[in-house]
């Protein structure tokens, strides 16, 4: 092997995003997905701009009207536009999915980090703590949480939600972390005088990036689904604002009279579940070299 | 095994602890008490009544007797439901839920299975695509979309069955199929998997090379082992579908615990709340452990963890 082969090689091996880019690349159903996911968001933030409706401006003159001309997706019994308030309500979802996730991913890598390095006692102690809450149905904490708080806050929706949703992630990276401590890489790096801090920062974590990134897009959709299942219980977001929990709530009620008001946030809802699951689907598969067949 | 038992069960005790503490603290820090009505009762009134219910004690003179009843048995009385008990509304109300739980389960575990090993012996056809392509989609239809969806074209439209209630044996039907959907998908992809680890092990090279037919070698051979990994998702499952059933309860109007539970947490029912907690605790950690004793029975190997 000449230097510039060698080169060549250590190049195209370290390069996870390279790597996974490639495999990205190669599956459909990823693509479709990724496409699928940035025209929903890009529709829910845009969309609601270019409307002539408000979210909660009420056409009363013929309360509840079936999809029509001036609007596409009907309207609800208040007579307010129901696309409008699809793409609204898929904002909050959405921001609710990505601000829990976000929060979810920070305290599982903190925590699951340190008890994967220090080990010992204190390992033990810290995972028997995660088995513990981990037993528990975890919609049941989150109904307590948020009647614990003033449940009109959506910010204490998607805290209480991340504060439950970690767990996994503190397992998954404490799995990783564990397997590595061991490794003579980090030996040298303890050698060099590293401290313990740089070590699980520079040396660790970015080895542990691929399952944390493949687990944190599998966990936003099941966040969103947390959001609104505590919505479609009257937990979550209170109407008059929207999310798709609460409209699907509302839908639910009437389909009998205007099935309208159900199947749309659904489809909505549900394709957006979709996307995200082939997304974090493809994702494993380009990522996790055990999935690799 | 005996070992096992006991070191579990000796575990649940410090879980239940916290899950007991963490509930007490919780709800005693949410705004409003269980007397806090819309219309406010008479000061003197309320004061009466807290105090009959002893609210007018110090917190943690409140928290270890609300311990003691508890290790005696006694979740006490439901504030919102006078005259009832915490457990006399749980067994009321439980084994409906209970029956829906096992249901659904039925549901996820005899579609689950067979489309999952179906798809893994089927492997790179298109009947996996579209089998799996089924299997996602089923991910993606929470119960709440699946359940008014069947309510409306198979009670409203075709007229099958009831459209609430849970008082005939065609009430299970669309309940159970709606909370199980969503666990069938899963228990179909785990499955699918564990087949296909299963298939390329050499004792199923083995089987096949003793001529047995292939339908023997899949049913008898390789099935026990591929289905470790949907029994290990068994315990998360069940926590799931004890979840799934409050909303299942809700869209249906089925008298089990789940809407119970909701109201009590929104109302402040400081008692029932905490009774269904610990009431479903215990009944996870005794699911798990089950759960952990079947896969022990099933696969030798964990038998040496």
């Amino acid at each position: 092997m000449t230097k510039q082969e060698r080169e060549k090689a250590a190049l195209e091996a370290t390069s996870l995003g390279r790597d996974a880019w490639e495999h990205i690349k190669r599956n459909r159903m990823a693509q479709i997905g990724g496409v699928l996911f940035i025209t929903i968001t890009l529709m829910c933030w845009i969309g609601p701009w270019l409307s002539s409706y408000s979210l909660n401006q009420q056409d009363l003159a013929y309360g509840a009207q079936s999809p029509s001309a001036q609007h596409w997706f009907g309207t609800d019994d208040l007579g307010r536009d129901l696309f409008v308030r699809i793409l609204i309500g898929g904002r909050i979802s959405i921001g609710v999915g990505f601000a829990a996730t976000f929060i979810a991913l920070v305290i599982g890598v903190i925590y699951g980090s340190i008890a994967g390095y220090v080990g010992g006692k204190v390992e033990d102690l810290m995972m028997r703590f995660v088995d513990a809450v981990y037993a528990l149905p975890f919609t049941m904490i989150v109904i307590i949480l948020t009647v614990t708080f003033d449940k009109k806050s959506i910010i204490l929706i998607f805290m209480a939600i991340g504060a439950v949703e970690w767990l996994t992630m503190a397992r998954i990276v404490r799995g990783q972390t564990r397997a590595l401590r061991k490794l003579n890489f980090i030996d040298a790096a303890k050698v060099y005088g590293a401290s313990h801090f740089r070590i699980l920062i520079r040396h660790i974590l970015p080895n542990c990036l691929g399952p944390i990134i493949v687990f944190t897009t599998l966990m936003i959709p099941s966040v969103i689904l947390l959001e609104s299942v505590l919505s479609f219980l009257g937990l979550g977001v209170q109407p008059p604002m929207s999310s798709w929990g609460v409209l699907i709530n509302e839908g639910a009620k009437k389909i009998d009279i205007y099935p309208w008001q159900l199947i749309f946030p659904a489809l909505f809802f549900s394709i957006t579940l979709f996307a995200l699951n082939f997304i974090g689907d493809g994702l494993r598969d380009a990522l996790d070299p055990k999935e690799t067949k | 095994m005996f070992n096992l038992i006991i070191r579990r069960l000796l575990q649940a005790i410090p879980t239940l602890w916290v899950v007991a503490t963490a509930t007490f603290l919780l709800l005693r820090l949410a705004p409003g008490g269980p007397f806090d009505d819309e219309k406010p009762l008479p000061p003197e009134i309320k004061e009466k009544i807290e105090a009959h219910y002893g609210l007018d004690l110090p917190l943690h003179e409140q928290y270890f007797e609300f311990l003691g009843n508890i290790l005696q048995g006694d979740l006490g009385p439901s504030y919102k439901y006078p005259g009832w008990d915490v457990q006399e509304i749980i067994i009321q109300a439980f084994p409906v839920s209970l029956e829906l739980g096992l249901w659904g389960l039925l549901i996820a575990l005899s579609v689950g299975i067979p489309i999952g090993t179906i798809a893994a012996i089927k492997h790179n056809t298109p009947t996996e695509t579209g089998l799996m392509g089924i299997a996602t989609i089923g991910i993606c239809l929470p119960s709440f979309v699946v359940g008014p969806i069947l309510l409306l074209f198979f009670s409203l439209h075709l007229d099958w069955f009831n459209p609430l209630g849970w008082t005939f044996a065609t009430d299970r039907v669309l309940p159970a199929i709606t909370l199980g959907l969503l666990y069938a998908a899963s228990i179909a992809r785990l499955a699918r998997s564990g087949m296909l680890d299963v298939l390329q092990d050499d004792y199923i090279r083995t089987a096949r090379a003793k001529g047995l037919a292939e339908k023997t070698v899949i049913i008898r051979h390789a099935l026990r082992t591929a289905l470790n990994p949907v029994v290990a998702y068994l315990g998360p499952a069940a926590a799931g579908l004890i979840s799934g059933s409050f909303v299942v309860e809700t869209i249906f109007f089925i008298p089990g615990l789940g809407p119970f539970f909701v109201n009590a947490a929104l109302n402040r029912d400081y008692t029932m709340v905490m009774g269904t907690v610990l009431f479903y605790a215990t009944l996870i950690i005794l699911f798990n452990l089950i759960v952990d004793l079947i896969q022990m029975w099933m696969n030798p190997r964990s038998r040496h963890d």
